[in-house]
């Protein structure tokens, strides 16, 4: 039990940038997760209706349709092809995060990431290890499931119970008992698995991130040769095997760039090194 | 190309096993979502979707629970579908005896559904389906009861062709009539009015699925007088008609009966002539004059 291992994650970064560099993509990304919930909030809490729907699709200003194109997609396995404004709410958000990192709206975005980094944070924090194991591939199975599950029962499968539309459903459009569904999401990660809904069982990314897979947005290391594997950027990352390659390959000539699709561009690794290591930046950009 | 086979072997094992898991697993999560999806289709009779909505198995295929319906109603009469309700999760409805439809002209609700759950090719309110009126409860309607409550016929949007209101004699009083709320299907978009403003404490007429709400004629059924009607005059030959003899009690009359044998209708009872007495104003126990 040395202090080392006793330590909070981040305090060195702290330490060494402060307190803003070391917590500014957490803070930036809380403000677009909040700023989004409050575009939408507006409408039924104080009349002002710059966009209208959810997340499953949303009309802005009376001219911006954005459609998940995952829900979407489940609704075309039933045999139903959407109208117009759908199609094109569509293949703008496919656009979007095609370019940004499919991911980007699992940290940038999702209602229930906020739930879930806040399990993640307080199981750091109670010290809370081990719990049940699942693969990580899991969540494309699910995605599979969903899809094919659409097909055969000719009904959009993953929304009558997907706990990220009934968050973001319940706060616009009342919550009834779906706060029992978020809280249940809360404890499983808290209790049952680290990092278990995202990063395992959740369709939604698992979706994203297939359509993330040739994003030119990435976070890289290009510092990498100053790492002094203190750890943090694993620990804090909700996708830890996704740094490895990247942060540890240069000797076996891989890029710097974290290309894994499961990389969720939430920049926390960059904030808690206190070394500078990681940074974001291009696919393209990345020297063996 | 095999380096190492006992170990590729071992690969080849664990990859068939954990594929194995995970197709058991998710099977599994598959089949309960499945028979979840089941029940979903199972919509409340008293739950309404929205006019222009799909039938219930392609609307849960087709709606992605966005609310743009719920938002452009002018009315707020939708709601999305919280966990708890026996609708399915986040799909739009209406209670009519809450909040019935409200029958806009230019539909804003199907306007702003983005996938077509509401079909676009509604324009016409008129014609929306969103259930059929049914005059549920005879035993409690006040009209049926003999009073001129007439509420639900006043309000229907559609009055005098959706609902309208049938004279018959009130055999109870025996002097009285009984106008009786009659809905007409064809014309009944299922707006909900009639239930939201029946008067009694259970509405004595709902809206309910066309599902449950209508019978069905065979398929091969002509109705008589609609095919005489088509054709401008009868489909036989009057005059070849037969009538078999009426098996009536010797000497008795059957008032108004043409007896195509002799050409001629009989007499009428009561009226000179007639063998039989005054035509009794009520068959046997279905109560007379006080």
């Amino acid at each position: 039990m040395s202090a080392a291992k006793n330590k909070r994650i981040g305090a060195e970064a702290v330490a060494e940038k402060g307190w803003w560099l070391a917590h500014q993509w957490l803070i930036l990304r809380r403000i677009a997760q909040f700023s989004i919930l409050a575009l939408f909030l507006a409408g039924p809490w104080f009349g002002q209706w710059i966009v209208k729907g959810n997340l499953a699709y949303s009309y802005t200003l009376g001219f911006l349709p954005l459609t998940d194109p995952y829900v979407a997609l489940q609704s075309m396995a039933t045999g139903h092809l959407p109208e117009t404004l759908g199609l094109v709410g569509m293949l703008i958000v496919l656009a979007f995060y095609f370019l940004v990192g499919g991911r980007v709206y699992c940290s940038w975005v999702c209602p229930l990431n906020i739930v879930t980094d806040a399990a993640g944070w307080l199981r750091e924090r109670l010290g809370i290890k081990g719990g049940a194991q699942l693969g990580r591939n899991t969540r494309y199975w699910i995605l599979g499931m969903t899809l094919v599950g659409s097909a055969v029962t000719g009904v959009v499968l993953w929304e009558l119970i997907n706990p990220v539309s009934m968050l973001h459903r319940g706060l616009i459009f009342g919550m009834g008992a779906a706060w029992t569904v978020v809280l249940a999401v809360f404890l499983f990660d808290l209790f049952v698995m680290s990092r278990g809904w995202c990063g395992r069982l959740c369709p939604v990314g698992a979706f994203y991130s297939l359509l993330g897979r040739w994003s030119p947005l990435r976070v890289s290391a290009p510092a990498r040769a100053a790492c002094n594997d203190c750890m943090d950027c694993f620990e804090v990352c909700p996708e830890p095997q996704v740094i490895r390659p990247a942060l540890k390959g240069e000797g076996k000539g891989i890029g710097p760039v974290i290309l894994a699709p499961n990389c969720t561009n939430c920049g926390r690794c960059i904030d808690v090194c206190s070394k500078g290591v990681f940074a974001f930046g291009t696919r393209f950009n990345n020297p063996a | 190309m095999k380096p190492k086979p006992q170990k590729s072997g071992a690969a080849r094992r664990q990859f068939i096993f954990d594929s194995a898991k995970m197709v058991c697993g998710v099977g599994m999560l598959g089949l309960g979502l499945g028979l979840y999806a089941k029940q979903a289709k199972a919509l409340p009779a008293l739950a309404l979707r929205p006019p222009g909505a799909l039938p219930e198995e392609d609307f849960l295929g087709a709606c992605i629970r966005c609310g743009m319906c719920v938002r452009d109603c002018p009315y707020n009469i939708l709601e999305l579908a919280k966990p708890e309700a026996p609708v399915a999760t986040g799909t739009p409805f209406f209670t009519a005896r809450h909040l019935p439809c409200e029958m806009c002209e230019d539909i804003p609700c199907i306007k702003a559904c983005p996938t077509g759950a509401l079909d676009h090719r509604l324009t016409d309110i008129n014609k929306a389906k969103m259930g059929v009126a049914v005059l549920i409860d005879h035993e409690t309607c006040l009209n049926f009861l003999g009073l001129r409550c007439d509420v639900c016929y006043r309000v229907c949007p559609v009055i005098d062709q959706a609902i309208t209101l049938d004279m018959l004699p009130n055999t109870r009083t025996g002097r009285h009539a009984m106008f009786l709320p009659t809905v007409h299907s064809e014309h009944c978009t299922g707006c909900g009015k009639c239930e939201k403003s029946c008067v009694l404490e259970e509405a004595a007429i709902r809206i309910l699925p066309p599902k449950l709400a209508k019978g069905e004629l065979g398929k091969h059924y002509r109705v008589g007088w609609d095919e005489k009607a088509k054709a401008g005059h009868s489909l036989i030959d009057e005059s070849k008609m037969m009538d078999l003899p009426d098996r009536l009690p010797e000497g008795a009359v059957l008032p108004g009966h043409y007896d195509p044998g002799s050409g001629h209708t009989a007499t009428a009872r009561g009226l000179p002539g007639s063998e039989a007495g005054a035509i009794p104003s009520h068959p046997p126990g279905l109560g007379g004059k006080p």
